[in-house]
C-alpha cells in the first residue's frame, strides 16, 4: 500500500475500495466488479488481515456496496458490516496474571458492590455483582486490573450500539446519532459509512462539463488541515480537474449561521446550536425537553447551498466534508432542496488517485470566500468566538459555552435541564475538538486545531458582513425571476 | 440590464465586494435602479482578469474598487438602453 495518508489501514482499505470504483465507473459499471475488485485489493494466496484470503474478498465486497450506497431499506448511514466484526471479547472488569496479590487489597477497598474476592493470592471479580465502575482498575498499584468494552461500544457516546446473541455489533438506529466514532473507532472496520460517490460521479457526467447545469464544490472548513502533502489551492486546482465548475469555502455559510444565530439568541434568550446534525438528534433523542432550544438557523452547509443556488437556480451542489452526519442531514427537508450530494475527504482523496491527479504537482487555484469566524466553525469553540463579537456589537450578552463530545455536550444539557446552567448559548459538537476531527477526516490529531486558526487567520475578511450582504443580493436576485 | 459582479475566490481576493458596493452607489446616483440590475455569481472564467464583471453579455475586465466609477461611466453606462 502506498504512503501513508490515512491513520489507519482500515480507512486505507475503504479508500482502496472507493477509488476502484471510481475507476471502475469511468469504465463503465457492471457487475463484474463484485468479483474483480476485491481480487485486485487482496491478490493473495497469502492471507494479510484475516483467517484467508477469501474472507477478506468476502468482505470487500461488503464495503464495495457501502461504496456503493449501502442497504437502501436502512436510513442510518452508518452500518455494521456482519462478517468484518470480529466478536471482539466482552469480559468487562478482568484481572490481569500482573495481580501480586498484595496484601493492602486496594480493589476490594474501593469496588462499590464487594464485587471483588482474593482466591489463592489472586484477585478474582464477580461478574454478577460487578457494575464495571473501573474503580479497581484506577485503583490497582499495578495496573493489574483492566475493564475491557468493545471499542465500538465504548466509543459510542450516545449508548446505541449492543452486542447480539451471535456476539456481533448491532447499531440502535433509534438512538444512533450518526457521528460515525465507532466507524473510526472499530479497529477491525466492522462499522462503515454508506458513500455517495457514485451520485456525486453521475452529477458530475451528466453536466457534461458544466455546460448543462454548473457543479459547484463547497468544502468544509476542517479540510485545511487534511492534504498536508499539497497547499490548499493545489487541491483546489485538483477539483476543478475532476469537473468541479467552481469551489466554494462552505464558512461562508458559517458566516451567514452565525450572523442569524446571533440574532436569534438575542431574540430567544437560549439557544443550542444547529450547525452539527448529531448534535441536534442527540438532543431531540436524549433532552427532548430541551428541543425547543435548538436552533432554527440553517446549518452552514445548507446556508451556502442556498447561498450558490440563489445565484445560480439550475446549479448542483456537492458539499465534502469530515462527517458522517452531512449525510443524512442533507437528506433532511431543511437541506434537500439546497444540497445534491455530499462526499467526504477520504472520497475526494480516492476520487482525486482515481482520476490519476497528484495535486502537490499542480499550480495554485485562489480559495476565499468566507470571513475568519466561518472558518473557524471547523473547531469547537469557533461558534462561540464569533457569537461573543457579534453579541457585543449587537448590544447583548452572551454567556456561551462550547462543548465537544457527546459527554461533555451531555453534562451541559443536564445542567440546563435543571435549570442549573449559567450559559444561555451551547456551541454543540459531537466530534471531540470539532469537526476538525471528524470521523471521516484523512488524519485526526492536535495539529490540525492549529491549522484551523492559521487558515481563519489568512481570511480576506474579517467580519462576516460582506457574506451577509451578498446573500442579501443574492436573494434579491431569485426573487426577481 | 443584468450586471453580474464575480464573487468567486479569485476576483474576491481582488475586492468584488468593493466592486459591488461601488456599482450599488453609481446605480443609485444615475438613478438606473429599474433598468440595472445588480447581481452576483461564482466565476465568470476570467480569474485572471479580475474583478471580472459582465453586463449582459459583455465582459468589463480588471475592475477594481478605485476604477469602478470610471468603469461604470465608460463602459457600463453607454450598454444601458
Amino acid at each position: 500500500m502506498q504512503n501513508r495518508l490515512f491513520d489507519t489501514t482500515v480507512q486505507q482499505i475503504k479508500y482502496e475500495v472507493i477509488k476502484e470504483l471510481i475507476k471502475a465507473y469511468d469504465n463503465g459499471l457492471n457487475n463484474e466488479i463484485f468479483h474483480d475488485i476485491p481480487i485486485k485489493i487482496m491478490p493473495g494466496p497469502q492471507a494479510s488481515l484475516r483467517c484467508c484470503v477469501y474472507k477478506e474478498r468476502a468482505i470487500l465486497q461488503e464495503r464495495l456496496k457501502l461504496a456503493m450506497g449501502g442497504d437502501k431499506d436502512n436510513k442510518n448511514v452508518v452500518e455494521v458490516i456482519d462478517i468484518a466484526c470480529d466478536e471482539c471479547p466482552v469480559d468487562g472488569v478482568f484481572v490481569t496474571p500482573a495481580c501480586r496479590g498484595c496484601i493492602s487489597h486496594r480493589c476490594i477497598e474501593v469496588c462499590p458492590k464487594q464485587a471483588i474476592k482474593i482466591e489463592g493470592k489472586h484477585a478474582v471479580v464477580d461478574k454478577e455483582k460487578c457494575i464495571e465502575c473501573g474503580r479497581c482498575t484506577q485503583a490497582c498499584p499495578y495496573n493489574a486490573i483492566i475493564l475491557q468494552k468493545r471499542p465500538c461500544v465504548l466509543s459510542c457516546k450516545a449508548n446505541a450500539i449492543k452486542v447480539n446473541a451471535d456476539k456481533k455489533a448491532v447499531i440502535d438506529n433509534d438512538k444512533c446519532v450518526g457521528c460515525g466514532a465507532c466507524v473510526y473507532q472499530c479497529p477491525f472496520g466492522a462499522i462503515s459509512d454508506k458513500s455517495y460517490i457514485l451520485d456525486a460521479l453521475d452529477i458530475l457526467k451528466n453536466s457534461e462539463n458544466n455546460t448543462k447545469y454548473k457543479v459547484y464544490a463547497i468544502i468544509a472548513p476542517a479540510i485545511v488541515a487534511q492534504f498536508n502533502y499539497a497547499r490548499i489551492e493545489q487541491v483546489i486546482t485538483g477539483m476543478s480537474k475532476l469537473g468541479f465548475f467552481q469551489v466554494v469555502e462552505t464558512a461562508i455559510g458559517a458566516d451567514l449561521t452565525l450572523d442569524h444565530e446571533a440574532d436569534e439568541l438575542k431574540e430567544r434568550g437560549t439557544l443550542t446550536t444547529s450547525c452539527c446534525p448529531s448534535f441536534v438528534k442527540y438532543i431531540q433523542i436524549n433532552f427532548p425537553e430541551l428541543a425547543k432550544y435548538i436552533s432554527d438557523t440553517p446549518s452552514p452547509m445548507v446556508m451556502a447551498g442556498k447561498l450558490l443556488k440563489a445565484l445560480d437556480p439550475t446549479g448542483k451542489v456537492i458539499f465534502v466534508g469530515p462527517c458522517t452526519s452531512k449525510k443524512f442531514e442533507f437528506k433532511s427537508d431543511k437541506a434537500k432542496d439546497f444540497i445534491d450530494c455530499v462526499i467526504s475527504f477520504e472520497e475526494l482523496q480516492a476520487f482525486l488517485d482515481a482520476r490519476n491527479i497528484d495535486v502537490s504537482t499542480l499550480p495554485d487555484t485562489a480559495l476565499d470566500n468566507a470571513s475568519y469566524y466561518g472558518r473557524i466553525f471547523a473547531r469547537s469553540g469557533g461558534i462561540v468566538e464569533g457569537v461573543t463579537d457579534l453579541a457585543k456589537e449587537r448590544g447583548f450578552e452572551a454567556k456561551p459555552i462550547a462543548m465537544s463530545g457527546l459527554d461533555e455536550c451531555k453534562k451541559q444539557l443536564l445542567m440546563l435541564k435543571v435549570n442549573k446552567s449559567p450559559y444561555n448559548f451551547f456551541e454543540g459538537m459531537a466530534c471531540d475538538g470539532g469537526c476538525v476531527n471528524g470521523a471521516l477526516c484523512l488524519h485526526h490529531g492536535p495539529k490540525s486545531l492549529t491549522d484551523v486558526n492559521k487558515y481563519g487567520a489568512m481570511a480576506k475578511e474579517k467580519t462576516v458582513e460582506n457574506s451577509v450582504k451578498l446573500y442579501e443580493l443574492a436573494k434579491g436576485n431569485k426573487s426577481d425571476e | 440590464m443584468v450586471l453580474s459582479v464575480c464573487v468567486g475566490s479569485s476576483c474576491h481576493l481582488k475586492g468584488s465586494y468593493d466592486v459591488i458596493e461601488a456599482f450599488k452607489r453609481l446605480i443609485e446616483k444615475h438613478g438606473l435602479g429599474d433598468k440595472v440590475e445588480l447581481r452576483a455569481c461564482f466565476c465568470l472564467g476570467r480569474c485572471s482578469d479580475g474583478v471580472a464583471v459582465k453586463a449582459d453579455n459583455s465582459y468589463i475586465l480588471n475592475v477594481n474598487g478605485a476604477n469602478a466609477e470610471e468603469k461604470f461611466e465608460n463602459e457600463i453606462l453607454p450598454l444601458v438602453s
